[in-house]
């Protein structure tokens, strides 16, 4: 039985803009244990980031928590100060971001970078600290690491340099590794090898991973759960056969309907999932996906829908599963 | 690298050769001569004064003997300082003009970056505004009305300090001021948009994410990124500085370079405005040419060229 | 809560629209209007700017004193002062206008000399802005449009321009063509014009032509070499439209808000360097004034009368922050990267 790692309650997160109170997550709740690989998935704006932010206390001004529990290995993060939050950053979770090109400061060696987080947060002299970074790099299966350490990031190319966040991110041996859309902007063949490196890690070192991405494709290779995103909700939650056999959401049915399939024979039309994203600055009363929905009904729009548990881990918000127990009530009823 | 250098070499001293062509070739579109401006002399005075300062062989040669002994480092003498060469004045006048100048560059160095940098990390506070409020000025007002203004409040209300002349350190205060007001100004307005632009970068949200305290993240990651534009300035805000020195060491009768150089202008000493404006074309070109070097050591992205 | 057979009714496509607001697209220039007139210190600045102008170009010809007319028995008045002459006339009933300014030590009222000088100022900056928004946009397109070898050539000397250090050149470049061009305007009638421009000015305008469009030049080049690549212009260039009809209608068109906003900004840096001149001498020629030639001239006289050099200081800077800041406005206004 594996320990409880992450535990996120109720979690409500806006950013204080300008404009007005933009509710990027309202209401989220997931967990996970130590060794879980949990992929959450949703369009631009669904929040998928801003939640795995808020774990690190990464969240960017003008954003603030308002409301909810962040329970991570022990740490309270919603009532810790800066300075706690900063031990545990780069220690014990760590982040892969989007964009190779621009994570890495163009200044400083690979090697600098690599070295300044063990430093930061570990004991060892500059030497060991040399010598881990060399380790690190052939750990992550970049060749002639001694000679990379000294070179700069513009010197290398965006998958050899994605390899190198990742060597930073696991260079403390992290618990929780949280890796935002790490492969959008590389190319496919790149994205192959960084999913398998991943994957690797994830054997050897035993530690949690949480796929931020948009695509369902990624999804399927490497995670064992996952926490569809709409709006700042999460809409449907369960592991990867549960999704894709069966999924129950609309959204998650329109997400996988939309993939182009390569055995399909004729000309199908691609079937994209019609209208644009809610204003955040004014989120509906109602399920946020209801002017989307083509199964939406009435009181879709009116009331937000409670969770309906599918399995011990399926779940889904839709108040169509409402409708089908409230259905068989009626006949029940009519029966009895 | 050596290619580099080798090139932008290259061009300065190209530049610098139109320069001193243009420069003579203009002088003598001056008619009279520069000796017309004294008390009418005799035809034979006249022909005697010419021959002895070689004015009177036609253009080519004189300006090709003028470079032949230019580049052995004889700008010959002074036709109105006479007993004096013109490297010797350059050489007595020029420190002066130096010291005055270093001074500017420093204070318009040491003030500037840290004001943009604050402004940058306090956007949209009062520290910013403020900021804002004052380089604007800046760049708006010349430096001579500086000078003035200050000579106004400070010499001649207040009686704090001293107007002419460079005899004690309070002389240099007020045009060091004068100087370095405009480039100050200039660098924290170019030092709070750097200092934006980078703070924005994604590389400061991976130096936030590593656990770096807000310190370590600004003076080791952001500074170093967002000093380059700097840099760049480097090269103009000594030209600057130069030129700016013109009209301030007139007003302050500071007994530099500049002020030497409109002297010699108006007095039409062609020896020494060709001396002059060789050696300050020479300090600028030459100047730009280190910084560039300088800028390409310290962005390792260019290395690779 | 209660459920009920109603709730589950599908929903209509209208009802779901009224939960989907999209935001209006507003036009290029209607949106940077809007902008330009929310911001509060672009509008003021661009309320100071119509007052100096008015001031300099339109008062003077109804001023009651002319900036050249010395009149005998006024020197040095102080401001708001009468002379003897004048109080003689005020007591015997009649009005004279005051000299708000007072006079400078030769009678001229220093008020109107200031206008004048403003005027002098704003039409250098204008006139030179103009000149290098031209050959700086022209230039720029062409290398920019045609790439390739001509473009490196037409960059390489862009680069020697801007490398010469250009207020050296200038003070040479004025210094000397004075001569000639004087001889040009007192033996050639049709250049008598120089003459009354002034030589010194037309030296600025020779100067500005000559050094300072580099850098106009190097801003339309590289705006000129991302729109080249869009699709209009390969669709004009299949339809068969010359070089030059490209160029005007489609490129430059689309350049025209960098041109703006450059232009604007570069009316008080041409200030700066004229009132910088006209300083040290090498500007405008008596009697006409300048700002920069007033603060000369009222620099001898510092101790005794120090209204004569703050007012043309404070004149100038207030020409040139106000075209700053106007010019800044703008630029946020219509630079559409700056869009939230």
């Amino acid at each position: 039985m594996s320990e409880r790692l992450l535990e996120i309650k109720n979690e409500r997160l806006s950013f204080f803009t300008p404009a007005g109170e933009v509710k990027a997550l309202n209401d989220v709740s997931f967990s996970m244990d130590q060794g879980d690989v949990l992929g959450i998935v949703g369009e631009s704006g669904s929040g998928k980031s801003v939640t795995a932010y808020s774990i690190m206390g990464l969240t960017a001004h003008p954003g603030r928590l308002i409301g909810g529990e962040i329970n991570f290995n022990g740490h309270r993060i919603d009532l810790l100060q800066e300075k706690d939050l900063r031990k545990i950053r780069g220690n014990e979770v760590s982040i892969i971001f989007q964009d190779p090109m621009t994570s890495l400061n163009p200044v400083y060696t690979i090697g600098d970078q690599i070295t300044e987080v063990l430093l930061l947060h570990t004991h060892c002299s500059k030497k060991q600290a040399k010598d881990k970074a060399i380790e690190l790099l052939s750990l992550v299966g970049i060749n002639e690491p001694e000679r990379r350490v000294r070179q700069y990031p513009h010197e290398l190319s965006g998958g050899m340099r994605q390899r190198v966040m990742i060597a930073i991110a696991l260079a403390c041996e992290p618990k929780l590794l949280i890796a935002d859309e790490p492969t959008t902007a590389l190319d496919v063949t790149i994205q192959a090898q960084i999913l398998e490196l991943m994957m690797e890690l994830k054997k050897k070192l035993g530690m949690s991973i949480i796929m931020i991405t948009h695509d369902l494709g990624i999804v399927s290779t490497i995670c064992e759960k996952i926490a569809v995103m709409y709006a700042g909700k999460i809409v449907e939650y369960g592991t990867i056969d549960d999704i894709f056999y069966s999924p129950s959401h609309e959204y998650t049915k329109g997400l996988l309907n939309s993939i182009p399939k390569l055995t399909e024979v004729g000309h199908e039309k691609l079937i994209p999932i019609e209208g644009s994203p809610v204003d955040m600055l004014k989120p509906p009363l109602g399920c946020p996906f209801a002017p989307r929905c083509k199964s939406c009904m009435k009181i879709c729009l009116d009331q937000m829908p409670e969770y309906t548990y599918l399995s011990d881990v399926h779940y889904s918000a839709c108040w169509l599963l409402q409708k089908k127990e409230f259905d068989k009530l009626q006949e029940d009823t009519q029966i009895g | 690298m050596g290619n580099y250098i080798f090139k932008r070499v290259f061009y300065a001293i190209l530049t610098l050769a139109v320069v001193i062509t243009i420069t003579f070739f203009l002088m003598y579109l001056i008619p009279g001569g520069p000796f017309l401006a004294e008390k009418a002399p005799s035809q034979a005075t006249l022909d005697a004064m010419n021959a002895k300062y070689g004015l009177d062989k036609p253009l080519i040669v004189q300006f090709k003997n003028y470079i032949v002994n230019m580049l052995q480092g004889d700008f010959g003498p002074s036709i109105k300082q006479r007993g004096r060469t013109v490297v010797q004045i350059i050489s007595s006048k020029f420190p002066v003009s130096a010291r005055v100048g270093g001074l500017s560059v420093a204070v318009a160095l040491l003030l500037g970056i840290p004001l943009g940098s604050f402004a940058a990390l306090y956007r949209g506070k009062w520290i910013d505004k403020a900021i804002n409020f004052i380089s604007t000025f800046g760049i708006a007002v010349p430096s001579f009305v500086i000078s003035t203004v200050l000579v106004i409040i400070f010499s001649i209300n207040l009686k704090w300090l001293p107007t002419f002349g460079l005899t004690s350190p309070l002389h240099y205060i007020m045009p060091v001021i004068a100087i370095a007001f405009y480039p100050t100004a200039y660098i924290s307005r170019l030092m709070r948009s750097s200092m934006l632009d980078v703070l924005g970068q994604d590389y400061m949200r991976t130096a936030r994410a590593k656990g770096l305290s807000p310190f370590k993240q600004l003076f080791k990651h952001a500074l170093r990124n967002a000093i380059l534009p700097i840099v760049t300035y480097l090269g103009p805000m000594i030209a600057y500085t130069l030129t700016g020195s013109f009209v301030v060491e007139r007003i302050f009768t500071i007994p530099g370079l500049g002020n030497e150089f409109i002297s010699s202008i108006t007095n039409r000493d062609y020896p020494m405005v060709m001396g002059t404006t060789i050696f300050l074309a020479a300090f600028i070109v030459l100047l730009n040419v280190v910084v560039d070097i300088v800028y390409k050591l310290v962005d390792p992205r260019i290395k690779y060229q | 809560m209660q459920l009920d057979v109603s709730n589950f009714v599908p929903a209509s496509d209208e009802e779901k629209q009224s939960l989907v607001t999209m935001r209006d697209s507003i036009g290029f220039w209607k949106d940077g209007l809007h902008r330009l007139r929310k911001n509060n210190v672009a509008m003021i600045s661009l309320v100071v700017i119509v007052i100096v102008m008015v001031l300099a170009f339109i008062v003077p010809s109804f001023y009651p004193y002319d900036y050249k007319e010395q009149i005998r028995g006024n020197e040095n008045l102080a401001p708001m002062g009468y002379s003897v002459k004048e109080q003689a006339s005020i007591d015997s009933g009649d009005f004279v206008f005051p000299h708000f300014l007072g006079t400078d030590n030769l009678g001229r009222d220093l008020s109107v000399r200031i206008m004048m000088g403003s005027k002098i100022s704003l039409l250098v900056g204008i006139i030179a802005s103009a000149i290098i928004m031209m050959i700086g946009s022209i230039y720029g397109a062409v290398a920019g449009y045609f790439g390739g070898r001509a473009d490196q050539i037409m960059m390489r000397i862009v680069d020697m321009i801007y490398t010469v250090p250009d207020l050296l050149i200038i003070i040479l470049l004025i210094a000397t063509l004075k001569y000639p061009l004087k001889d040009l305007a007192n033996t050639n009638p049709a250049f008598a014009w120089i003459n009354t421009v002034g030589v010194g000015l037309i030296c600025i305008f020779i100067v500005f032509a000559l050094l300072y469009w580099v850098g106009m030049a190097r801003q339309i080049r590289s705006q000129i070499l991302s729109l080249k690549e869009q699709e209009y212009v390969t669709a004009a260039r299949a339809l068969g439209a010359s070089h030059a009809r490209i160029i005007r209608k489609h490129l430059l068109k689309n350049c025209i808000g960098l041109i703006i906003v450059t232009t604007t900004l570069q009316i008080p840096s041409a200030i700066f360097t004229e009132s910088f001149l006209s300083f040290i001498g090498l500007g405008v020629s008596a009697p006409m004034p300048s700002l920069g030639s007033l603060a000369a001239t009222a620099l001898g006289g510092i101790t005794s009368y120090p209204h004569r050099l703050l007012a043309p200081s404070i004149m100038i800077s207030l020409i040139i922050l106000s075209f700053n800041l106007f010019g800044d406005g703008l630029r946020d206004a219509f630079d559409p990267k700056l869009k939230n």
